[in-house]
């Protein structure tokens, strides 16, 4: 559809039907008859396509998202009537079918030119669609089903029993006592128990002892790690831009770092909510509250030069109402960007209402300084700006600064004067966040970081005079090469990327089909229409809206947050598209237990810690993941849980759990993001080849949710194991199982070298002998002892492995670089060989 | 120990024989057939004239009227600005509107029976006229190179959705047993779509592109570490093997079954990408053919021979990605060296398929994510010939051959100056959909469900191109 003004004036009168004189025609008999025989089905009570509904009085006359289709009394100024005569094939309505005849054109203009009138009598009942689909029916707390005394711990265990029973099967057996520590540890903290823990857990046989593992682990420092990669994954976290440039972002960590601290903290869910959607509006905002909103900025960002800054603001707006309907909501608002969602009742109107809330705000950075920085900041702040400007004036910055900036500000201004200028220009606006706004500011009245951001901006890119001229050249080059020392000396502030309100942005519009070009009606920011609405407090919309995603009312959010958790837990969802709640998704498997869970959270204070207990403790969730040939014929899937699932670990665990075992993890929560080694040539796949400089000391060591995320060129170990692209909110990883995958785990040289450190770790701490040793590395690795049969499988490994290094002396040091005292090398060496197959076990990568 | 007695204690080995329950060797010889493995190879919707797809990405945007659009017409306005009747719907990266005309300097000659026009910047490529069906009437809807990049393979100007290469294993799994199915090979710079461009997006990481390497590693993590030999690797995984068995007794679970597979694809890989790599079996005349031993085409020549080799070894889809095209500024001699690199091995590669019966089962694609403008682009007004093209989506050409496509034809045709397509308007979902339907697919029913959609790789859009095919 064209825009209409466009249409109006690039339409000339069409047809030359003599209209009849003044007689105006009756609405009922001769008009409600046309509109309804070709208008109805697309315009009508059941869809509206465009938002255009022509069967009722008030909806026809307000129109649609491209604004009003009849103007009364003004047949030839009407949208509808261009429409319906139009010669254009793809233009003309209706869109299939016979064109109206001439006579029903003639009534249709002769009615408008009269005045339109549509008699109350013929309206139709109004409103917005309601629906009768579970996920948005209110949520309420059913009652526990009875429960026998033979199986269950808590309510979550009656709820899966009574489903079992009802398929005549049974819940399975506990399972062993160290997988369920294993599997704890691992799904708490993302993390295997130490041998230590294992043997302190097998020993204490005493009522409470799981419940005290699960207490601790709960206050584990680890506990965020493990959850926060969960919420990264919704929040489409990256440590770069993405696109093109896929610049580096320095300070992304500092969101994740707020998000470990918070999940540690136990903060309630209600408040991580509002924090992270709008805790820049709460009053009196804290330092916190602020960095949470960086939720918002880690959508992708387009710094290619050519790329209008507008569209990609736009992208960056349908990227932030995406994820929230995903995260929060569980709907898969995205198709409504371009028209009404065919299946659900989200409407196109509803999308861009959504998409508004985020409208009015700029993205910024600010201080944000973690524990330490601050003392040592004040203290040599002054010193640092006198030497800054010290080296700006030496080399006369500001002058060349100043006609940069005149040059830069008159080519804005006066575009097409001047190539060179204007291609400066285009660059500048690439990097230089709000560029336009910075450089036409009044000098005098810019705020000093805003300052130096253009001076940080001038001399990376001084525009085409500068570099002709050597003089100059050098003095720009000399002044950012002192800088960027001068700021390598002195201790600066962490910063952290935040949104802020912006009420100078214009208001949002129904963007038709999604183009952000084509504007349509300007919308309100509020929640989808056909659910709840939302209360004007007379607080800012975006905190109104963040309060109503956590409302009682709202019948999505818990739900939705729930089965998230549950699948984490259990393998799948309670809903298995834990993405989509909407009608296309998946119904509940238990949907009095999702409503129970659902409001328990939310009377019992929005606690997911409490929550998670709560599943961690279920009959339900210790159960044996043993197969189960017996049920599997009536619940192939195991949706109705007559057993645990086996889950391969994340991605990041992987790496997590061979660092662990090896003894090489460094345990540090918190801080900037990790360069581990990649192969090379992976980051030069990229544009620009930027190069990986590897992380040294223990920061090689750290877990995997700390590895850099660089969008266009992640790490290779990342994505061979399924990390999210984070493009998306990405709601449940899938699990593949490829030879990439094999490769990664015998070859890299991040595992090799875990091996090793294993092979190293176990000759140290255990007493000599193979069968104590391979104890030792089995504890490590699988927090069991091995059974006979693999005992002897892999006394067979060792004896051929030193076969092979009898007959092969160079290997034994490159298998084993460093001597163990008391241990022969080639011994060594084969110890290294057993540990790489330990950490290739499917065992080992697994949760049970 | 040497080989014999290796190999006969590992015959002496089966510590847990087949009655412990578990798969045997020859179970998992089985889990490589079509319900287990996603690779398997498969049918498409009907029988495709396509077995194989070369997809010779010249990324940012080769100038096609320095190529292939000759336009004489340019040569009365070089130098001056346009009206703005001509430039008033142009979608431009950097320069403005009136940016002066650029005439092309080149020398465009008609070239075999078909008689096609092409510079003389590439006059290997020009020798194989009749066999390319060269497409001048090509458009898209982005005009900067990471967008492009995404809707020439995925068919959206977002990150996230599967790429071409994706889609294609994804409907017709891989001939081979031992080497990636989607397999990427790069040249030159690193491209603006970087990993996107060879995503599985949302498809299972099975179907995404693995890129070979022209230095180190040919794939990621192919080679044993320091100290780990062959034989060494064969125990290991043997008793890896016996390990996963003995666990998937016990538990039961078929990725258990599935993980080992993927071990032992691992390793058939750890030889055949070796074996790929290996040219020694390449007479001195094919290793000409193509410029592999030329310093400046070496390493787009060995891309080429190489995927000629995956293409006999079974690989379905090889993305070969040379990079950069985009030349805002000196264009006469960035495009000629791009040519002295490309053109040869380019028009060896398609000889040496033809030659060996492998360019009928074969789809070859040239081309960039868009074109270039008409006008010039001067970053810096006192260097002599520093003119170059900006990006230009309404109008470009790419090539096409093999694989089922009429050669020695030229779809399409633009106007006197270059700007719009005036005939044949052809799309970057035409396109898709078009190779699709040489691999045997309906593009509409080649689908995904993601979200609560199915997606496919057109989006909403497409329609084969039937003139282009034989």
């Amino acid at each position: 559809m064209m825009r209409i003004g466009t249409l109006v004036t690039g339409l000339p009168v069409l047809l030359s039907v003599p209209v009849a004189a003044a007689q105006a025609p009756d609405f009922a008999r001769e008009i409600a008859p046309i509109l309804a025989r070709n208008c109805s089905g697309c315009h009508g009570a059941a869809q509206q396509m465009s938002g255009l509904r022509l069967d009722d009085g008030v909806a026809a006359l307000r129109g649609g998202y491209s604004g009003a289709v009849i103007v009364p009394g003004n047949a030839s100024g009407s949208a509808l009537m261009a429409r319906v005569t139009s010669q254009k094939e793809n233009f003309r309505m209706p869109p299939a079918g016979p064109r109206l005849d001439e006579a029903a054109v003639a009534k249709l203009r002769a009615w408008i030119d009269a005045g339109a009138v549509w008699p109350a009598s013929a309206a139709k009942a109004g409103g917005a669609k309601g629906s009768n689909h579970w996920a948005f029916q209110p949520v309420r707390k059913p009652a526990v089903p009875a429960m026998g005394a033979e199986w269950g711990r808590n309510p979550i265990d009656a709820f899966v029993l009574a489903k079992l029973a009802e398929a005549g099967l049974k819940p399975s057996g506990e399972a062993p006592r160290a997988v369920q520590l294993r599997r704890v540890t691992l799904d708490l903290t993302g993390l295997p128990p130490t041998p230590e823990e294992t043997a302190a857990f097998l020993a204490d046989s005493s009522p409470g002892a799981y419940q005290r593992v699960v207490d601790r682990l709960l206050r584990s420092p680890h506990y965020g790690e493990r959850w926060a990669r969960h919420w990264l994954d919704l929040a489409r976290y990256a440590d770069s831009d993405g696109f093109e440039k896929d610049q580096p972002r320095p300070w992304a960590w500092r969101y994740r770092q707020w998000l470990i601290e918070a999940l540690n903290r136990g903060q309630s869910f209600d408040q991580f909510t509002i924090d992270q959607i709008a805790g820049d509006l709460l009053p009196n905002a804290t330092l916190d509250q602020r960095i949470a909103t960086g939720f918002h900025r880690n959508t992708l960002l387009n710094r290619e030069a050519g790329v209008a800054r507008a569209e990609d603001r736009f992208e960056i707006l349908v990227n932030r109402a995406n994820t929230i309907a995903t995260t929060w909501l569980g709907l898969t608002a995205g198709c409504a960007q371009c028209h009404d969602h065919k299946y659900d009742p989200i409407t196109q109107r509803d999308y861009y209402s959504l998409m508004a809330v985020m409208n009015r705000t700029i993205d910024d950075e600010i201080d944000a300084p973690v524990e330490g920085e601050f003392g040592p900041w004040l203290r040599t702040q002054a010193d640092f700006l006198a030497k800054r400007r010290e080296i700006l004036n030496k080399h006369r910055i500001p002058e060349l600064e100043a006609e940069w900036e005149v040059k830069m500000r008159q080519a804005i201004l006066n575009p097409g004067k001047d190539v060179e200028w204007d291609f400066a220009v285009t660059a500048c606006r690439a990097m230089l966040d709000n560029a336009d706004k910075l450089l036409l500011m009044d000098r005098d009245r810019r705020p000093e970081r805003l300052a130096r951001r253009i001076t940080a901006q001038f001399l990376s890119s001084a525009g085409p005079d500068i570099p002709r001229d050597k003089e100059k050249q050098d003095r720009v080059k000399k002044a950012r090469g002192e800088l960027t020392e001068l700021e390598g000396a002195f201790p600066r502030l962490s910063q952290a990327m935040v949104v802020q309100d912006d009420p100078t942005v214009p208001p949002a519009y129904i963007a038709i089909r999604g183009d952000y070009k084509r504007q349509g009606l300007t919308v309100e920011p509020l929640p989808p229409a056909f659910l709840p609405a939302m209360k004007t407090t007379g607080e800012p919309a975006r905190l109104a809206f963040a309060r109503w995603l956590v409302a009682r009312e709202n019948p999505l959010t818990a739900r939705v947050i729930m089965n998230r958790v549950w699948q984490e837990m259990f393998g799948r969802g309670l809903v298995r598209t834990s993405e989509d709640f909407g009608t296309q998704g998946e119904r509940p498997s238990h949907p009095e237990l999702l409503d129970w869970l659902a409001a328990e959270f939310m009377d019992g204070g929005w606690s997911l810690k409490e929550m998670q207990k709560l599943m961690v403790m279920s009959a339900a969730y210790r159960q044996s993941s043993a197969a189960r040939p017996d049920a599997a014929a009536k619940d192939a899937d195991n949706a109705l849980l007559a057993r645990q699932s086996r889950l391969r670990l994340a991605a990041e665990n992987i790496r997590d759990s061979a660092l662990a075992a090896s003894g090489l993890l460094s345990r540090t929560v918190g801080g900037r993001s990790i360069y581990p080694p990649q192969p090379a040539g992976v980051a030069e796949l990229g544009y620009g080849s930027r190069k990986w400089v590897e992380s040294a000391g223990a920061e090689r060591y750290r877990r995997g949710l700390y590895v850099h995320f660089q969008r266009t060129t992640p790490h290779p170990q990342l994505m061979n194991f399924d990390a999210p692209d984070s493009t998306l909110a990405c709601s449940r990883r899938r699990n593949s199982n490829t030879p990439l995958q094999a490769l990664n785990l015998l070859n890299d040289p991040v595992f090799f070298e875990a091996a090793q450190a294993l092979a190293v770790r176990v000759l140290r701490e255990s007493p000599a002998g193979f069968a104590p040793r391979l104890n030792r590395a089995f504890a490590l690795t699988v927090a069991r002892p091995p059974s006979a049969r693999e005992s002897e499988r892999m006394a067979r490994l060792f004896d051929q492995q030193l076969g092979i290094l009898a007959g092969d002396a160079g290997a034994v040091p490159q298998l084993m670089p460093v001597e163990v005292e008391g241990v022969a090398r080639v011994e060594a060496a084969a110890w290294a060989a057993l540990c790489r197959v330990l950490l290739n076990l499917d065992e080992f990568i697994t949760r049970e | 120990m040497n080989v014999r007695q290796y190999l006969e204690l590992t015959n002496r080995r089966r510590f847990l024989g087949r009655v412990a329950g578990g798969i045997g060797a020859m179970a998992l010889g089985d889990l490589l057939a079509a319900d287990t493995n996603p690779l398997a190879a498969r049918k498409g919707h009907f029988t495709g004239k396509a077995k194989s797809v070369i997809f010779m990405f010249m990324e940012g945007g080769p100038s096609q009227m320095d190529l292939f659009d000759p336009k004489p017409g340019l040569q009365k306005w070089h130098g001056q600005a346009l009206p703005d009747s001509f430039t008033r719907d142009l979608k431009l990266a950097f320069i403005k509107p009136s940016a002066a005309v650029l005439a092309s300097p080149r020398v465009f000659k008609p070239h075999g029976q078909s008689g096609t026009q092409f510079s003389d910047f590439i006059p290997h490529t020009a020798s194989c006229a009749d066999d390319i069906c060269l497409v001048r009437s090509m458009s898209t809807e982005a005009f900067n190179h990471h967008p492009g990049q995404l809707l020439l393979f995925t068919g959206s100007t977002q990150i996230g959705r599967p790429t071409m290469g994706a889609w294609t294993v994804y409907g017709l799994g891989s001939e081979s047993s031992n080497l990636p199915g989607f397999a990427v090979l790069t040249s030159g710079a690193g491209t603006s779509g970087g990993a996107t461009n060879f995503s599985s997006g949302f498809l299972p990481s099975t179907f995404q592109g693995t890129p070979l390497r022209g230095s180190g590693d040919p794939i990621l993590y192919l080679a044993n570490p320091p100290g780990v030999s062959g034989l060494t690797q064969r125990a290991g995984l043997d008793a890896l093997r016996d390990l996963n068995e003995e666990h998937h007794a016990a538990v039961g679970d078929m990725e258990i079954a599935s993980r080992m597979a993927s071990y032992e694809l691992a390793y058939r890989m750890q030889s055949a990408g070796p074996e790929l790599a290996d040219f020694s079996g390449e007479s001195r005349e094919t290793l000409d053919l193509y410029g592999v031993n030329d310093e400046t085409s070496r390493p787009f020549a060995t891309n080429c021979l190489l995927a000629r080799r995956m293409v006999e070894r079974g690989v379905r889809f090889i993305l070969l990605m040379h990079a950069s095209w985009d030349d805002h500024v000196q264009l006469n001699r960035k495009l000629k060296r791009n040519c002295d690199i490309t053109d040869r091995p380019t028009a060896a590669l398609l000889k040496d398929l033809k030659r060996r019966g492998l360019l009928d089962s074969t789809l070859v694609v040239w081309g960039g994510e868009f074109g270039r403008t008409p006008m010039q682009e001067v970053r810096n007004t006192q260097e002599a010939d520093n003119a170059g093209r900006d990006h230009h989506p309404n109008a470009y050409s790419m090539w096409l051959a093999g694989g089922g496509i009429k050669g020695g034809q030229v779809i399409g045709k633009t106007d006197d100056l270059g700007f719009n397509v005036v005939e044949d308007p052809m799309t970057v979902h035409d396109l898709q959909a078009t190779i699709l339907n040489q691999l045997g697919f309906d593009h509409t029913r080649l689908t995904y469900r993601h979200m609560g959609r199915d997606f496919r790789l057109t989006d909403v859009h497409g329609e084969v191109v039937r003139k282009m095919i034989a």
